[in-house]
């Protein structure tokens, strides 16, 4: 097991050493006053060491759409992009609805990553995500699934929606519920308003949202069972779970770093690298959730890593698949809202790693002694320009392609090894 | 004045003096129109594309009977039997068409910004004819020329009411924006269900009451009515609709000198009463007139165009 010293880090306000021994955490002290003999030292220069993010909501593409993404891909891009566990959505083919799809999965992350990014598989809620019937709740739980989840079609069953979360409860599974009304806005392709009138497309209505996150908070409520509700991303939904919150109820929401950032303005000129479901919404929306997330009535942020090959986006706009990249540029997404003065380094680390640790029963690392070593070190001043060859995910669909962002991630630690630097390597290793 | 536009993708993109620019262009080639010769050889050895992914007669034609007058030479594509109906990509379709060196491509296409989505990836002229729900810029070219011809160049201050369904017209989203910047007063009237969002942003007045829609009007344009949207739950049936807001002469009776159009094809019966489409006032086959000419004024500054 490699010793490391690490110098000059960034940790909240103060410059510090920290010693890194068996996996561990050893010592922080201020800089300059750790001496570890026969470790290896890595100069920070400042970075910030931050640790180690949870990414709760990501589509990993395999099994069954590879050409999109793949573990091994999406791994490399979650350890680039300082993430040391990804929660994959279970929307695969054949869909995760098995243990032995689970099993696959974990064993494709473990033959690329075996020291980590760790993949945390949520499984089906309902057998081929069709809605109608429970998916093996037991059984996932038993092979691995963290959560369970119909990502990406909506259960429109009110009365099966109840009976799974009342039964993985008992397993101790939270449910993760993508809010669509099934019928509400059905076919559209952007935020209905003044825009989608404009540009002839179908609109999708905030309540389209709002009314299920309201259906669900009222189940969670009556049941006094937990439900976390998927990418937020509208006002309406926000003052529904503040009102929910402020009463007690059991429910917990994530939203993604491109509903803080952009609007559905991106989408002018029938731009299909910002479609996506949810769409982005308008500014007031932008506005809403910002201070969502800065309250807690929103507890997590997730990535929603949605991969689409080129040839699938390029497309008509109504034609073309929803879903934004997100695994390689959510921190730096966070960084700009830091620098916005949106957002604190401590809500960063609540949204990113804290909160989906709680809300999904992961580990967490705190940056302490004697903690198990996860950290990343992040570089907040240097820019890169999002782009094919900077990108390490295999699908480019955001619309940040081209886009010059702050923050890269000069190295992730995970159980006390060195698993990414960035190259070139900033320091020569002694 | 040179023109500056590769493509026509909508009217949003010209300037006032443009627009007139083609308005009294296309009055010159309307004269040709009415020749024993109808045929002019500005446009000798210069091709032009006809892809038509959506069923159209009236504007596939009118293109066609444009770009000849004009002595271009035009290829159609018709969807069956296109290998769009194979299921090949636009993007593939447009590398395809492009790689036959046409001067021009004119495209009728069901998504809204399928012309957009070509013309940034051809370096041939994309001529927008009709895309999704979204643009038809000829089609408020050539209303606008009928009214001008109608009212003796007088568009100023003028009233027109726009009738019908308003969400999924692309005829409504390009004639909104033309007519008013020509200084007609436009009117939109449509049930609610019938009526797209932030429709306060258009410069135009909203009504969901026919007859307050109809007084006074200077003229009125009926548009006609999808079938499917009965089936969509827009309407709760096809005759309800025709019995508020078909356009008959009782609905007419505050305004009994307006002018009539429409884009055609028509339902007669169901947006428009057959005794109007046909009477007096209506100016429905002169609207397809003026497409020709319109159609060919566009072909002209378009192709004619130094880089």
């Amino acid at each position: 097991m490699d010793t490391w010293i690490i110098r000059a880090a960034r940790l909240g306000d103060d410059l510090v050493d920290l010693t890194v021994a068996e996996g561990r955490i050893a010592a922080i002290a201020p800089a300059g006053t750790l001496a570890a003999a026969e470790a290896r030292t890595l100069e920070a220069h400042g970075a910030r060491v931050l640790p180690s993010l949870i990414d709760a909501h990501a589509h990993l593409r395999e099994p069954g759409f590879e050409y999109k993404e793949d573990i091994a891909s999406g791994l490399a891009a979650a350890l680039a992009g300082g993430f040391g566990q990804v929660m994959a959505m279970a929307n695969t083919n054949p869909v995760n609805d098995s243990a032995a799809v689970t099993a696959f999965m974990l064993e494709r992350a473990r033959a690329s990553h075996p020291s980590g990014p760790f993949l945390r598989p949520i499984g089906a809620l309902t057998k081929g995500l069709a809605g109608t019937e429970l998916a093996p709740a037991g059984e996932l739980a038993a092979a691995g699934c963290v959560a369970l989840s119909n990502d990406g079609k909506p259960v429109v069953s009110t009365e099966l929606l109840r009976r799974a979360m009342e039964y993985a409860a008992d397993l101790g599974l939270v449910v993760i519920d993508h809010c669509e009304d099934p019928t509400l806005g059905a076919g559209g392709v952007m935020n209905e308003g003044a825009l989608s009138g404009r540009l002839g497309l179908k609109g999708i209505p905030t309540v389209t949202e709002a009314i299920q996150v309201a259906r669900d908070v009222l189940l969670a409520s009556y049941l006094h069972i937990p439900i976390h509700i998927a990418h937020v991303s509208c006002r309406e939904s926000v003052e529904v779970l503040a009102q929910a919150k402020a009463k007690g109820v059991p429910v917990t929401a994530e939203t993604c770093p491109h509903y803080l950032l952009w609007d559905e303005g991106m989408v002018d000129g029938y731009r299909t690298a910002a479609k996506v479901n949810p769409p982005l919404r308008t500014k007031d929306d932008v506005l809403a959730l910002r201070q969502a997330v800065r309250t807690k009535v929103i507890d997590l942020l997730a990535t929603d890593h949605a991969p689409h090959a080129d040839h699938e986006k390029d497309a008509p706009f109504a034609e073309a698949p929803f879903g934004i990249s997100g695994l390689d540029t959510a921190l730096s997404l966070t960084t700009l809202l830091i620098a916005q003065g949106e957002l604190s380094w401590d809500d960063a680390i609540r949204l990113w790693a804290k909160a989906p640790a709680r809300t999904f029963r992961l580990p967490f690392s705190p940056l302490t002694p004697g903690a198990p070593a996860n950290f990343i070190l992040w570089d907040e001043e240097t820019l890169w320009t999002v782009s094919r060859q900077t990108m390490r995910s295999k699908s480019t669909n955001t619309p940040a392609l081209g886009m010059e962002l702050p923050g890269q991630v000069l190295a992730h630690v995970l159980g006390g090894q060195l698993l990414f630097q960035r190259q070139p390597s900033p320091w020569p290793i002694s | 004045m040179p023109w500056p536009h590769k493509d026509l993708l909508d009217v949003t993109q010209l300037s006032k003096e443009e627009i007139l620019l083609l308005l009294d262009t296309a009055q010159r080639f309307a004269e040709i129109n009415t020749r024993p010769v109808k045929k002019a050889p500005v446009l000798k050895g210069k091709s032009v594309v006809l892809f038509f992914a959506e069923p159209s007669t009236r504007t596939r034609v009118s293109f066609d009977v444009a770009a000849k007058r004009l002595s271009a030479d035009s290829f159609a594509i018709a969807t069956s039997g296109s290998s769009l109906q194979k299921g090949e990509s636009l993007a593939d379709t447009a590398r395809t068409l492009e790689a036959m060196h046409p001067d021009a491509i004119v495209i009728r296409h069901h998504a809204s910004g399928a012309a957009q989505y070509l013309a940034e990836r051809l370096a041939c002229s994309v001529i927008n004819a009709g895309d999704g729900q979204h643009a038809h810029p000829t089609q408020a070219l050539l209303d606008a020329f009928t009214l001008r011809q109608a009212w003796n160049g007088e568009l100023e201050g003028k009233t027109l009411t726009i009738l019908g369904d308003i969400a999924h017209s692309r005829v409504a989203r390009s004639g909104v924006d033309l007519f008013s910047r020509l200084g007609i007063q436009v009117r939109l009237c449509a049930p609610r269900t019938l009526l797209p969002p932030g429709l306060a942003s258009w410069p135009a007045e909203v009504f969901t009451d026919p007859k307050a829609a109809l007084a006074g009007t200077d003229a009125v344009m009926c548009l006609r009515l999808q079938l499917e949207r009965q089936q969509a739950g827009l309407l709760p049936s096809l005759n309800e609709y025709a019995a508020r807001y078909g356009l008959s002469s009782r609905l007419l009776a505050a305004a009994p000198d307006a002018l009539i159009l429409h884009p055609g094809p028509m339902n007669r019966g169901i947006e428009i009463a057959s005794d109007l489409a046909d009477g007096p006032k209506s100016r429905i086959l002169h609207q397809v007139a003026a497409g020709v000419a319109v159609r060919m004024a566009v072909l002209h500054l378009l192709l004619t165009r130094k880089p």
